[in-house]
């Protein structure tokens, strides 16, 4: 049983980060305005909130099976307060700061719509130290860290989200016209 | 009563999701921005198309839009 | 009531203003009238003033939708002034800021307001206004400019502390505007002549003007006159009668209602301003502004720097405006420089229609309706454009 719930531990927070991934690609570049191809507009915002709720829920399963198992001596207070775990409390510390912020972000933006388009604008930001913490904490306290295929995986997960960000800031894209707020196109 | 969609204009940025979704009521203008295709300023919603609206209404990124009741 | 007598004939305002001097203000009008909420609102409504500030809305609707409010409210009087063409209200301030002030003292006090300010550009010579507040309960506040910093809500923006910009109009500032107070907005020139209704009944206002525009109104006339100025003449007068005291000059058209406006021919200056005859051009009296263009200026080359101008002064928050007008003007200043592109009437005329309705306030209505009247007025000019030649060039050639 604690195998299993290991193991679910340990596989929801490698699907949670390819999740987030996929989330941090969509969500810088779709910024941009333009959706991606096949999707159109509203299908890009509706995969890109689909793949972080996705990746919240399974972080959810992720530290409710982590909490049970008695081999990872996570306890309650480990996920508010970091660096206070019994086992690997660097590491897992990340982990903590990824979750304490995952909550926020993930908060603001269900009631974006009372506390307004500023706030969620701002708090949103913070996804982009939300993404590298997770990436670390798995690499560092992640039992399949020193496997090959985990370090193949963080290597493309980051590659994709370096990517898109060069994309995004590279000079040539405020030249395309698709800077905002709002786009003069003239 | 008509269901309306209103569009804060200081807030909209020209996304486009809820043309997308809306495709009978909101056209695309020239720079990328919604056109109220009946010529209101604020669109009216037909009860078959309200639920699309509340879907462009959650889903507009810059929270630009939203629904009333009116005459 | 008051106790004075009231001012005889149409010209009520400036003639009779006693400047910063008090005494002889409370001399000539009578003692400040203090008349309950109910008295104020069924006084101004018996007089059917309406707004003077442009959008001409009845005053006492506009006083009652703020009474209805929960928390007690802001009173500000707009003497912005954005419009390059107007100067009313700055003339109005230099020679009769004590009746402008009554005004505000008037409906602050029915309406129990928490605040009254008197809004003011930073390019006003607020002497005499800030001399004549000065022992009064109002605040003079002197604000950043600009074509659309008077605009009711971007006015409450700047009195807040925020940018002077517009925001969406879904939240009335008769409900929530100064520090989230219901507040009401009155032009300088609508609260001097509500001081003068309350001194002395509307019956009196009703005694000069037409019945859909009562009392007198003042008008700013420039262009192609020997003198240009403001005046004050009765509601609904004639554009000609108006016109008459400032010596128009081989009038080609008029101008009315400012930059936002539109324009009647020379050869209709016989209709009233406020008349239906007015909505066939296109044109309202508006804030009472009247241009007067000659034969020898072009009419597409003046809406041309008009656009530009306009375009220069949009909030730059809503992507139609922001991107429409720079577009509208762009093609007046071609059809201006005699590009011969036949296409240009049909696509401004496209544009016009495209941006009016879609932005937060109604800059990009009035631009679009100007430019519409323009081309509507002028298609002969313009086709002569298109063809290479422009008729007020060779009339300048000729004399």
């Amino acid at each position: 049983m604690n195998q299993a719930l290991w193991a679910l531990g340990r596989g929801t927070g490698v699907v949670a980060l390819v999740m987030f991934t996929l989330a941090m690609v969509i969500g810088i570049a779709a910024r941009s305005g333009r959706p991606l191809p096949g999707l159109g507009r509203f299908g890009t915002s509706d995969l890109h909130r689909t793949a972080a709720l996705t990746g919240t829920g399974l972080i959810a399963v992720h530290l409710a099976s982590l909490l049970a198992d008695p081999y990872a001596q996570l306890k309650l207070v480990d996920l508010a307060f970091p660096f206070l775990a019994t086992y690997r409390p660097l590491w897992l510390g990340l982990g903590t700061l990824a979750v304490d912020t995952l909550v926020v972000v993930t908060v603001v933006s269900l009631l974006r719509q009372r506390l307004g388009p500023r706030t969620f604008r701002v708090v949103h930001w913070a996804t982009y130290a939300l993404w590298p913490v997770a990436l670390l904490h798995a690499l560092g306290s992640g039992t399949d860290a020193g496997s090959v295929w985990f370090r193949a995986l963080a290597v493309g997960c980051s590659a994709a989200v370096v990517a898109a960000l060069g994309w995004r800031i590279a000079p040539s894209y405020a030249g395309r016209g698709w800077s905002r707020h709002p786009r003069r196109t003239v | 009563m008509t269901t309306r969609l209103h569009i804060d204009w200081t807030r909209c940025d020209g996304h486009g999701s809820c043309a997308e979704l809306l495709p009978d009521l909101l056209g695309i203008d020239d720079f990328g921005f919604p056109v109220p295709l009946s010529g209101e300023r604020d669109q009216a919603v037909p009860p078959r198309d309200e639920d699309p609206a509340r879907h462009a209404v959650r889903n507009c990124p810059v929270m630009a839009l939203r629904l009333h009741e009116s005459r | 009531m008051s106790t004075a007598p009231p001012p005889a004939g149409r010209t009520r305002l400036l003639l009779d203003g006693t400047g910063i001097d008090h005494e002889a203000h409370t001399q000539r009008y009578g003692e400040l009238p203090h008349p309950r909420l109910d008295e104020l609102l069924s006084d101004v409504a018996d007089s059917g003033l309406t707004g003077r500030g442009g959008g001409r809305f009845p005053t006492a609707t506009k006083v009652r939708a703020v009474a209805a409010g929960s928390r007690r409210p802001v009173v500000v009087g707009n003497a912005m002034e954005g419009e390059p063409l107007s100067s009313k209200d700055a003339v109005l301030l230099a020679r009769n800021p004590h009746l402008v002030l009554d005004g505000l003292e008037i409906v602050g006090r029915a309406l129990r307001s928490r605040r009254a300010i008197l809004a003011v550009s930073r390019d006003l010579d607020a002497g005499p206004v800030l001399a004549a507040a000065r022992w009064r309960k109002i605040q003079v506040a002197r604000l950043e400019g600009g074509f659309v910093a008077g605009q009711e809500t971007a006015l409450v923006n700047q009195l807040d502390g925020r940018p002077a910009v517009p925001r969406d109009p879904f939240a009335r500032v008769t409900e929530t505007g100064v520090g989230g107070r219901p507040t009401l907005v009155l032009n300088a020139e609508t609260l001097a002549q509500l001081a003068l209704v309350v001194r002395y009944g509307a019956s009196w206002f009703r005694s000069c003007g037409t019945t859909g525009h009562t009392g007198s109104s003042l008008f700013t006339i420039s262009g192609a006159v020997r003198r240009p100025g403001v005046v004050e003449a009765a509601g609904g007068s004639r554009i000609v009668d108006v016109l008459a005291p400032a010596e128009p000059v081989r009038a080609e058209a008029v101008l009315v209602g400012g930059y936002h406006g539109a324009w009647v021919p020379a050869s209709h200056l016989d209709l009233s301003l406020g008349g239906a005859d007015l909505a066939t051009y296109g044109a309202t009296v508006g804030a009472g502004v009247l241009h007067v263009l000659d034969d020898a200026t072009c009419p597409i080359a003046f809406a041309a720097e008009v656009t530009e101008y306009l375009a220069g002064e949009s909030a730059r928050q809503c992507g139609p405006c922001l991107n429409g007008l720079p577009h509208l003007a762009a093609n007046l200043a071609r059809l201006a420089a005699g590009v011969r592109d036949r296409s240009l009437p049909a696509e401004i005329a496209r544009m016009s229609d495209l941006v009016t309705g879609r932005g937060a306030c109604a800059h990009p209505d009035g631009s679009a309706r100007f430019v519409a009247s323009t081309l509507d007025l002028f298609r002969g000019h313009v086709a002569a454009h298109l063809d290479g030649w422009c008729p007020s060039a060779q009339r300048r050639a000729a004399s």
